[in-house]
């Protein structure tokens, strides 16, 4: 019954801020729900300060660094069987091959993936979804939009979400409990990892809600082109800067292949120990 | 008489290249490269900030006097305040523009000590630089490892200046510091002119100054 009413009083203070949200109307061609973004950003902010900000601070001052960094393996280990098959679809084989070789040799040596082992092989991990996934089909990012809790998204950043929630190994867990106790435990120990990185963005910038979305939508475009993207003009604010075309999605990778590519070796190392031990891996990935 | 005026010649011409390379070495020990300029000052704050036990106290001042020294000669603030600032950089005064530079610069660093307060000794990946010799305009980049995260890079776009590499942007994560300040710039400049920036730019670096002065205090 408690649940209910936090619930109902919950959707209640986001109709209004959104109310009051919508009276303020942006300009930038990039985010035209600005008044309805601005509204939920605040909430959110809101939210951070009342909650997320203080368990996480008292989760970093508590539980020791070691500890801490066995939780963030764990949860990037699970994280690296979608960052593999999302390399697979984004036309990166031998990207994926490190991605699930990881998968293999965190679970396995590294108990469970607490240890992030195959980092100190020259493995090195990826960050993908299916955001950048379907950027790199070729979808340009769409309307800027903030959802409340989550926060900083685009219209195919969004459509990318609904695949990665619903895929998620941790949101799919059952029983319930354990999958909620595990949520709100990646949560913390996510926004504890950005303590540093937000407060050092309550000091840059002016307009933090300006100063985030242009962040934001920076650096999902340079996720999309793994790191290389074309060189933006040194004048223009981003919101005019014509975006180039997409290309065709084998066209990027080809011409800004050699600066984004790990180490050959690496991957030729990944490949020759992906054949030993990925059988026992599958099984131990909780 | 002609295999003389061949030895001559090569004599001369030897003697040319020699002095040729010899100058050209000494051009090169003026103007250190930019990847290793960038490694050796990365190192030589780092190493500085490790072992500063004031530093590590949380001693603000300390971090901005070694960022001022250390770092700062080899930014060029000018470029990146008129690339901040974008195409209303012209309608500008000389006396706006020196003050925009100023104010940018202290909120540059201000922002700049914050993270370099939270290192935490992270490693680096000075990546080889991908440029020919004659490039006058490089990006040199370093990668910082950490287990279990993707490893974070950081780019510093550099220009050739007379007296030597000078930085223009810095993009961390791909995010460009100078394009990321120049909406909220235009933005500002909009609704309230050059004069409002400045306004909003000393307004940030007073608050930033005081609430600097209390987290220190209370620590």
């Amino acid at each position: 019954m408690t649940i209910k009413r936090i619930i109902r009083n919950l959707v209640l203070a986001l109709l209004l801020a959104a109310a009051a949200g919508c009276a303020t109307t942006g300009a930038d061609g990039r985010d035209p729900f600005e008044g309805f973004n601005r509204a939920m950003y605040s909430f959110n902010d809101g939210f951070d300060n009342a909650i997320g900000k203080p368990v996480s601070t008292a989760y970093r001052d508590v539980i020791p660094g070691p500890v801490r960094g066995w939780v963030r393996n764990f949860f990037a280990n699970i994280a690296d069987l979608w960052n593999g098959a999302n390399n697979l679809l984004q036309g990166k084989p031998a990207d994926m091959v490190t991605d699930w070789a990881r998968f293999a040799f965190n679970s396995t040596l590294g108990v469970f993936g607490i240890n992030d082992v195959a980092s100190d092989m020259g493995l090195e991990k990826h960050d993908e979804d299916f955001g950048q996934t379907f950027g790199r089909w070729g979808a340009s990012d769409g309307a800027y939009i903030v959802w409340p809790f989550l926060g900083s998204s685009s219209v195919r950043d969004s459509a990318g979400l609904v695949f990665d929630l619903s895929l998620d190994p941790v949101l799919l867990h059952k029983p319930v409990r354990v999958r909620n106790a595990m949520t709100v435990l990646r949560a913390t120990g996510k926004r504890a990892d950005l303590l540093d990185a937000s407060r050092i963005l309550e000091e840059a910038a002016l307009d933090k809600y300006v100063f985030q979305r242009d962040a934001y939508l920076q650096r999902r475009r340079n996720q999309v082109y793994d790191g290389n993207p074309p060189r933006a003009s040194r004048e223009t604010p981003l919101a005019e800067a014509s975006e180039p075309a997409p290309e065709s999605p084998t066209a990027v990778p080809a011409a800004e292949a050699p600066v984004a590519r790990p180490d050959p070796a690496a991957i030729e190392a990944a490949v020759r120990l992906l054949e030993q031990p990925a059988s026992p891996a599958v099984g131990t990935g909780g | 008489m002609f295999p003389m005026f061949v030895r001559f010649a090569t004599v001369v011409a030897t003697m040319a290249f020699i002095v040729a390379g010899g100058a050209r070495a000494q051009a090169q020990a003026e103007i250190q490269a930019p990847d290793l300029l960038v490694k050796n000052v990365t190192l030589e704050v780092v190493d500085i900030i490790l072992k500063d036990k004031d530093i590590q106290k949380g001693d603000r001042k300390k971090v901005i006097a070694l960022i001022e020294a250390k770092v700062l000669p080899h930014f060029n603030f000018q470029a990146m305040t008129s690339s901040a600032v974008g195409r209303n950089w012209d309608k500008a005064s000389a006396d706006q523009k020196t003050r925009l530079i100023d104010e940018f610069k202290t909120l540059l660093v201000r922002t700049y000590s914050s993270a370099l307060a939270s290192y935490s000794n992270q490693k680096f990946d000075f990546r080889p630089l991908r440029a020919k010799p004659t490039d006058t305009d490089v990006t040199v980049n370093v990668r910082i490892m950490q287990s279990g995260s993707q490893p974070v890079t950081i780019d510093y776009d550099m220009e050739k200046r007379p007296g030597g590499w000078k930085v223009w942007d810095v993009r961390v994560g791909g995010i460009s510091l100078v394009a990321n300040y120049r909406t909220e710039f235009d933005n500002l400049i909009r609704e309230s002119g050059i004069d409002g920036l400045i306004k909003a730019l000393v307004a940030k670096n007073d608050s930033q100054g005081q609430s600097t002065v209390a987290g220190t205090q209370k620590k």
